[in-house]
C-alpha cells in the first residue's frame, strides 16, 4: 500500500468551497464550511450518516436545482468560477463525474451505458465511440469481463460490475472531477478493492472527491481527508494526520478511532 | 422436534381456503367471457363467410354484409388514436417529468380522473356541441372521432403517466448527474422503458373506442350509407352502430345477423389487442432491470 503523499501548499485550486451553507426547508444539513480541493488529488470526506457529505456533493454539480425545498449559502469555485455562475448547468455537470452509493446500470446495453454521455454531446463517430468505450471499461477495470458481451443490458451485470459500469460511464464524460458517494456500500470486498486500485491510479489524471463512511478507506486513498459532523466541518487536514492524533478537535479522533459514528 | 403444532395446521387451512377462494372467484371472473365467445361463435359463426363482410347491407339491412361499418371502425378508431395518443403521450410526459409538484398540478390530475368518470353519452352530447356545431365540421368521422378521442384521453394519459413514473428516479438522476438535459433524459432512457406501459393504455383506448355506440351516433355514425367514407369529412356506418341497429331498430332481421356482427365486432377487438400485447411482450423482453 503506497502512502498518499502530502500535497505542496503551491498545488492549483480545484474547487474553492467558501462558507457554503446547506438547509432543507427549516432543517440545515451543512453550516459555514470552507475547504480547498487542489488539482489531481484524493480528497477524502468522512463522517457519519446525516453529516451532509451528500448535500455537499450535489451543490458542486448544481443538482440542487432539482429540489426546490433545497437552499444553498456561499460560493463553490470551480476551475476559479462559482458553479452558480454556469450559464449553462448541463456544461458544468458533463465536467464532473459522479459515482453513487447504489450502482445504476441505466437498462442500456453495456456499450450503450458508456456511450451515453458521448452521444449527448454529440459530434462522435462510430469509430470515435469504440475507442471511448473500450478505454473507459477498460480504466474501470471492468473490459476483460464484458468485452464478449458489450450488448448486454447494463442494469442485468452484478452489482459489483453495475458500479464498475458506473465509473467508466462517468470517466466517458472525461471528467475533470470525480465525485464518489459512498461507491462500496453495495459492493463486494474483492470489487471495492479493485475499484481502489483504478482511483489511485486515476488521481494522476484527474481530481477525486470521495465521500465514504469507512474512515480506512478515507486512510487507504485519500491525500487530505475533511471530517463533517451533522452538518459541521470539524476538521480538514493531510489525512494521515488524523489517525496519527495531529487533531484539532476531540470528536474527530473519537470518529476514526471508532468511538461513535 | 419441528412437530406441527395446531396453531400451525390451522394456518395452513386457512391458506388453502383463502386460495381456493381467490381461484373461484377469479374463475367466476372469467365465465362471462368464456359464454359470450362460446354463444358468439355458436349463432353467429354460420353468418361469417367472404361475402359477410366484404359486401353492403341490402334489404332493409335484413341481408347482405357489414363491410361499410368494418370500414368505417376502422376508420373512426384510426383516426381517435392519431389524436389522442400522441395529446395524451404528451400531456403525461409534462405530469410525470416536468410539471411541479403543487397545487394546479395536482388539480388538473383531478380533472383528468373525473374526465373518465364522465358517462360516454355526456362525451356524445359534448361532441356534438363543440365539434359538430362550434366548429362546424357537421356529423362526421372527425366529429365523431374527436369525441372518442376526448373520451379515451384519460385513459391514454394515466396509463403513460404510470409507465414513466414505474422507470426509477435513480435512472434519471444518473442521467442529470453526467450533464444529461430532461429532454434527453427522456428521450433516451425513461421513454424506450415506459413503451410498453404506454402500448398497454394504447390496447385499452382501441378496445374502448371500437365498443363505443353512444359519443359517435350523434357525431358521425349514421344508420345506413352504402358508400365507403372518403375522408374524414364523411359519415360513416360504424360496427357497434349497426349492432344496435340490426339487434332493435330493424323489423325482420334473421336472427343470426346480430350475432355475427357482435362477433365480427369482438374479433377486431381481441385481434388489435393481441397484436399489442405481442408486441408489448416482444419490447418488454428486451428490457429489463
Amino acid at each position: 500500500m503506497t502512502m498518499p503523499t502530502p500535497v505542496a501548499q503551491e498545488a492549483k485550486v480545484k474547487l474553492a468551497v467558501q462558507g457554503l451553507s446547506i438547509r432543507y426547508g427549516h432543517e440545515s444539513a451543512l453550516r459555514d464550511v470552507s475547504l480547498q480541493i487542489h488539482e489531481h488529488e484524493i480528497f477524502g470526506v468522512i463522517g457519519p450518516a446525516n453529516s451532509g457529505k451528500t448535500s455537499f456533493l450535489k451543490t458542486i454539480n448544481r443538482m440542487d436545482v432539482f429540489n426546490p425545498n433545497m437552499h444553498v449559502e456561499g460560493a463553490i469555485l470551480f476551475d476559479g468560477r462559482d458553479v452558480r455562475q454556469w450559464r449553462n448547468v448541463y456544461a458544468l455537470r458533463s465536467r464532473i463525474g459522479v459515482v453513487f452509493p447504489l450502482p445504476v446500470g441505466l437498462p442500456l446495453s453495456v456499450y450503450d451505458n458508456v456511450a451515453l454521455s458521448p452521444r449527448l454531446h454529440g459530434g462522435q463517430s462510430q469509430a470515435d465511440l469504440d475507442v471511448i468505450v473500450e478505454r473507459c471499461l477498460t480504466r474501470a477495470a471492468l473490459w476483460d469481463e464484458v468485452k464478449d458481451r458489450l450488448d448486454a443490458l447494463g442494469s442485468m451485470l452484478s452489482g459489483g460490475q453495475q458500479q464498475r459500469l458506473t465509473i467508466a460511464r462517468a470517466l466517458s464524460q472525461d471528467p475533470d472531477l470525480l465525485m464518489l458517494d459512498e461507491f462500496s456500500i453495495a459492493v463486494d470486498p474483492v470489487t471495492t478493492m479493485r475499484i481502489e486500485d483504478v482511483l489511485k491510479e486515476l488521481r494522476k489524471e484527474i481530481t477525486i472527491i470521495l465521500v465514504t463512511n469507512l474512515v480506512q478507506q478515507a486512510r487507504r486513498l485519500a491525500d487530505r481527508t475533511a471530517f463533517f459532523l451533522q452538518g459541521e466541518c470539524v476538521e480538514i487536514g493531510v489525512t494521515e494526520d488524523l489517525f496519527t492524533g495531529a487533531v484539532q478537535d476531540r470528536r474527530t479522533r473519537d470518529y476514526v478511532e471508532g468511538k461513535f459514528g | 422436534m419441528f412437530e406441527a403444532t395446531a396453531l400451525n395446521a390451522r394456518n395452513a387451512r386457512i391458506q388453502t381456503l383463502f386460495r381456493l377462494l381467490f381461484g373461484l372467484m377469479t374463475g367466476l371472473l372469467i365465465l362471462p367471457v368464456i359464454i359470450i365467445l362460446f354463444t358468439l361463435i355458436q349463432e353467429g359463426g354460420a353468418v361469417i363467410s367472404y361475402d359477410f363482410l366484404f359486401t353492403s347491407p341490402t334489404d332493409g339491412m335484413t341481408a347482405g354484409g357489414i363491410f361499410p361499418a368494418l370500414i368505417g371502425t376502422i376508420w373512426l378508431v384510426a383516426v381517435a388514436l392519431i389524436i389522442s395518443v400522441p395529446l395524451g403521450v404528451a400531456a403525461a410526459i409534462y405530469l410525470s417529468e416536468y410539471a411541479p409538484e403543487n397545487w394546479l398540478t395536482r388539480a388538473i390530475n383531478l380533472a383528468i380522473i373525473n374526465l373518465a368518470g364522465v358517462p360516454s353519452i355526456v362525451h356524445a352530447l359534448f361532441g356534438v356541441g363543440a365539434f359538430v356545431l362550434f366548429f362546424n365540421f357537421g356529423t362526421s368521422i372527425l366529429a365523431a372521432s374527436l369525441t372518442l378521442a376526448v373520451m379515451a384521453l384519460p385513459v391514454v394519459i394515466v396509463a403513460t403517466r404510470e409507465s414513466l413514473q414505474a422507470v426509477p428516479l435513480a435512472f434519471r438522476e444518473a442521467c442529470w448527474n453526467m450533464g444529461a438535459t430532461r429532454w434527453q433524459t427522456i428521450r433516451r432512457v425513461v421513454l424506450p422503458n415506459a413503451v410498453s406501459g404506454i402500448l398497454t393504455g394504447v390496447i385499452l383506448e382501441v378496445s374502448r373506442t371500437t365498443g363505443e355506440t353512444a359519443p359517435i351516433m350523434f357525431t358521425g355514425a349514421v344508420f345506413f350509407t352504402p358508400f365507403l367514407p372518403q375522408s374524414v369529412f364523411d359519415q360513416t356506418m360504424a360496427m357497434s352502430l349497426h349492432l344496435f341497429v340490426v339487434s332493435t331498430q330493424v323489423p325482420g332481421v334473421p336472427e343470426q345477423l346480430p350475432y355475427g356482427v357482435a362477433l365480427v365486432l369482438i374479433a377486431m377487438v381481441l385481434t388489435m389487442n393481441s397484436l399489442s400485447i405481442a408486441f408489448r411482450m416482444y419490447l418488454r423482453s428486451r428490457k429489463k432491470w
